[in-house]
């Protein structure tokens, strides 16, 4: 569902025909074999006070081939961001994903877009995985107009609200009781729905997190709280920050379950279960193990606190891409040469989204007094010492 | 010949060090003199060539500082997110090796934690010196500064106090923070009886004011503008020395119209003044420093000398320190003032990402300003 979005906003330019006949010689035909493929995870889940979910878990070749293509224009976007902040057209700060691609579609592979996702500013992929579009993502990341927030909110602001993606946050660990106030208005409204509230191991020591957590707890909210512990909060490891690195024990009296978090199937097996759990008997906290390729923001080479042996281990045993595509080769659902062409088009898709995104305006200067308040109530201020101040009405 | 210079000096300081002591004894308290802070000896003395002082830029300058409290008080701490390994702007570099993980040491990411924990330290007569990563992320500790801090000695009746508490955060834009990484929250803390907030303006006054603040005996909240830790290089003496607080200086002589400022911004404002220089407006400048209790005394002969007043910072207009400075000064100048008092602030917006250019109280600003003002 996310790749034919992509396609129809990336060759947004008008000509439909055009843009058809592009698609039909650019994109790579996805299986859309649904035969049902049992696979196991790579390890059983741990849970803390609720039942485990099965290992094995049902697949098909069209899901497989899709969260190839997702993870794998995911992975390409980050690095390509990656370029772009050292060329200076990205400036500020820009968290990369890249490495935990499979908790981004895992997770969207296993809900609605009526539930809903709040996370902290490691965004980048969580916007694409609710539908947002590679130009979005670079316009917003260049603060050009076109981006997801306008340009305004920049890398770690980004927003979907016809997808329920609540973004998207600066500040370590204050997206959780917001996450936990919209499980509340869900329950209220009869939704059905459940929020999904992420945060990292660096933010699970914040004490707003508790203070959420007992909040969730005692109304039977459905929220689910995803740790997505990539161990180093910034520059620590993690058995440095925390007493108890047992994240998804952290909860206490909230039942807990730790998944491999480069799984994607794990991943999507586990979000289904806690949904289904979430929905009955309030909140649980999903301990996903995951890991970053890169540092912690642009400005951290990544290698001061950790080895690059370590590093170079994970990419070569636990890539979530890498296991997919073992996955799919073992059971012959595509050709190698096929998945090579589909990151060919992935690449050629990011590459015309920072064509597209260079192109675009800067925000108009007048958009810095807009939406300060509602109602579009801009404020300008005028004078010599900006003391005059007009406000213009909508 | 530099050996003569250098016995010249070695007495001279001698001298000096005698007249510390005279001071000691008079005024019954610890008084030290910065070499170039109170000039009680000529200036021809104990300067730059001797070796004395070296080149080094802000955040040099401050771990200077914490290497000096750390060494002169064992009972002195260093602590707060990513520390041990220097920080993430440095000013904490080598002190873990030297002091040790006992004194130096990271703290997890909570901030309310590491307040609060600063407080209950200094409650039990250490000097805790609490890193906040980024000003922006100091609002979880506000409670902690506003209800415990500030409050601790007054309603215990002076049975208790945390005045061996510093909190040291960098503040201030930096030319791509964007929402969270440039805010200015000094004025939240000026409203706050029981703390003290203290700003630098470069590496000389940072190491002096910093060692004020560690050795002062209330809380203090030490912003150090992040734009600077690079920039600003200057000389800056090796030895101890402290820079007295609650006293503004006036860091370039006018008689047309008084600029107040602190931080960063002075650098800016500098730029005006001698833009408005060429136009034929004298200005002076003073630096606030202590921004509360802020030095009314100096600000006040400054204003009644020129009849004119601007004040700058960049946090925005609206409720920020320069509107307590502007009606201090109207209610007890109002005669003298030749036109309404100016305020070249940010805007009232949040601190904005692609716009900054915009929002920040450029050298333009202040100088159409200055001129409006003078041409009143």
């Amino acid at each position: 569902m996310a790749l034919s979005q992509l396609l129809s906003s990336s060759s947004r330019s008008g000509n439909r025909l055009k843009s058809l006949s592009s698609a039909i010689s650019l994109r790579h035909p996805i299986s859309t074999d649904t035969t049902p493929i049992t696979v196991e995870t790579s390890v059983p889940f741990t849970s803390h006070q609720c039942e485990v979910p099965s290992r094995t878990v049902q697949t098909n070749a069209k899901e497989l081939l899709t969260f190839f293509r997702d993870m794998a224009l995911m992975r390409r976007m980050e690095i390509a961001a990656d370029s772009l902040y050292k060329a200076k057209l990205i400036r500020g700060f820009c968290h990369l994903y890249d490495g935990q691609e499979a908790v981004a579609v895992g997770m969207e592979a296993a809900i609605t877009k009526k539930d809903s996702i709040i996370t902290a500013y490691r965004d980048h992929c969580t916007f694409i995985a609710r539908g947002g579009t590679l130009l979005e993502v670079f316009a917003e990341l260049m603060g050009r107009q076109a981006g997801c927030s306008r340009g305004k909110g920049g890398s770690m602001h980004f927003y979907k609200k016809d997808s329920n993606f609540y973004g998207g946050h600066g500040i370590v660990g204050a997206q959780v009781p917001l996450g936990c106030g919209l499980a509340f208005a869900q329950k209220y409204c009869k939704d059905e729905a459940v929020t999904f509230a992420l945060y990292g191991d660096g933010a699970a020591n914040q004490g707003q997190l508790f203070e959420a957590l007992n909040i969730s707890a005692l109304w039977d909210l459905p929220a689910i709280l995803v740790c997505e512990n990539n161990h180093y909060g910034m520059g620590t490891a993690e058995w440095r920050a925390a007493k108890s690195p047992a994240y998804y024990k952290r909860g206490d009296y909230v039942p807990g379950l730790k998944v491999d978090g480069m799984d994607v199937l794990a991943v999507k097996q586990a979000c289904t279960f806690a949904k289904e759990h979430a929905l009955k008997n309030g909140p649980i906290i999903l301990e996903m193990d995951t890991y970053r390729y890169h540092g912690h923001s642009m400005s951290d080479p990544g290698s001061t606190y950790r080895t690059r042996d370590e590093i170079t281990g994970v990419r070569q045993e636990r890539d979530p891409v890498e296991r997919i595509r073992k996955l799919i080769l073992s059971h012959d659902l595509a050709t190698e040469k096929e998945l090579k062409d589909t990151e060919k088009e992935v690449r050629k898709e990011v590459d015309d989204a920072i064509a597209q995104a260079k192109e675009n305006p800067v925000p108009d200067s007048s958009e810095l007094f807009t939406n300060v308040y509602a109602k579009g109530l801009g404020v300008e201020s005028f004078g010599a010492d900006r003391k005059e101040v007009r406000a213009t009405l909508p | 010949m530099f050996i003569v210079k250098f016995v010249f000096l070695h007495f001279v300081c001698l001298l000096q060090r005698e007249r510390e002591m005279a001071l000691r004894n008079i005024m019954g308290k610890r008084v030290r003199i910065g070499l170039m802070g109170r000039r009680l000896l000529s200036t021809a003395t104990c300067d730059v060539e001797s070796g004395n002082s070296k080149s080094i830029n802000l955040y040099s300058a401050i771990n200077q500082a914490l290497h000096v409290a750390l060494e002169t008080d064992p009972r002195a701490f260093v602590f707060g997110e990513d520390v041990s390994f220097g920080g993430v702007f440095r000013c904490t570099t080598g002190l873990a090796d030297r002091f040790g993980k006992a004194r130096v040491f990271n703290t997890p990411l909570c901030e309310q934690g590491i307040v609060g924990f600063g407080i209950g330290l200094a409650a039990m007569g250490n000097r805790a010196i609490a890193e906040i990563q980024f000003a922006d992320y100091i609002y979880p500790a506000f409670d902690q500064i506003v209800n415990e801090a500030a409050k601790f000695r007054y309603r215990s009746g002076n049975q208790f106090n945390c005045g061996g508490l510093t909190i040291r955060a960098p503040y201030g834009a930096v030319g791509h923070g964007g929402h969270y990484h440039s805010q200015s929250p000094e004025a939240f803390f000026c409203h706050v009886p029981g703390i003290k907030v203290v700003i630098p303006r470069s590496p000389r006054q940072a190491k002096g004011l910093l060692l004020s603040c560690i050795r002062d005996p209330n809380p203090v909240v030490f912003f150090e503008p992040k734009w600077l830790y690079r920039l600003a290089v200057e000389e800056v003496p090796e030895h101890d020395y402290m820079l007295p607080l609650s006293e503004a200086e006036v860091i370039r002589q006018g008689s047309d119209i008084t600029l107040v400022g602190w931080g960063a911004q002075l650098s800016i404002m500098e730029q005006a003044c001698i833009e408005a220089e060429k136009d034929g407006i004298s200005c002076e400048l003073v630096d606030l420093k202590t921004l509360i209790p802020w030095d009314k005394e100096t600000v006040e002969a400054s204003v009644r000398k020129t009849g004119r007043v601007l004040i700058s910072h960049e946090a925005p207009v609206t409720g920020g320190f320069g509107g307590e400075i502007s009606a201090s000064i109207v209610e007890s100048c109002f005669l003298r003032l030749e036109a309404p008092v100016a305020r070249v602030c940010g805007l009232d917006t949040p601190f904005p990402l692609v716009f900054e250019p915009f929002y920040m109280p450029t050298k333009n600003k202040i100088l159409d300003a200055i001129k409006a003002t003078v041409n009143y």
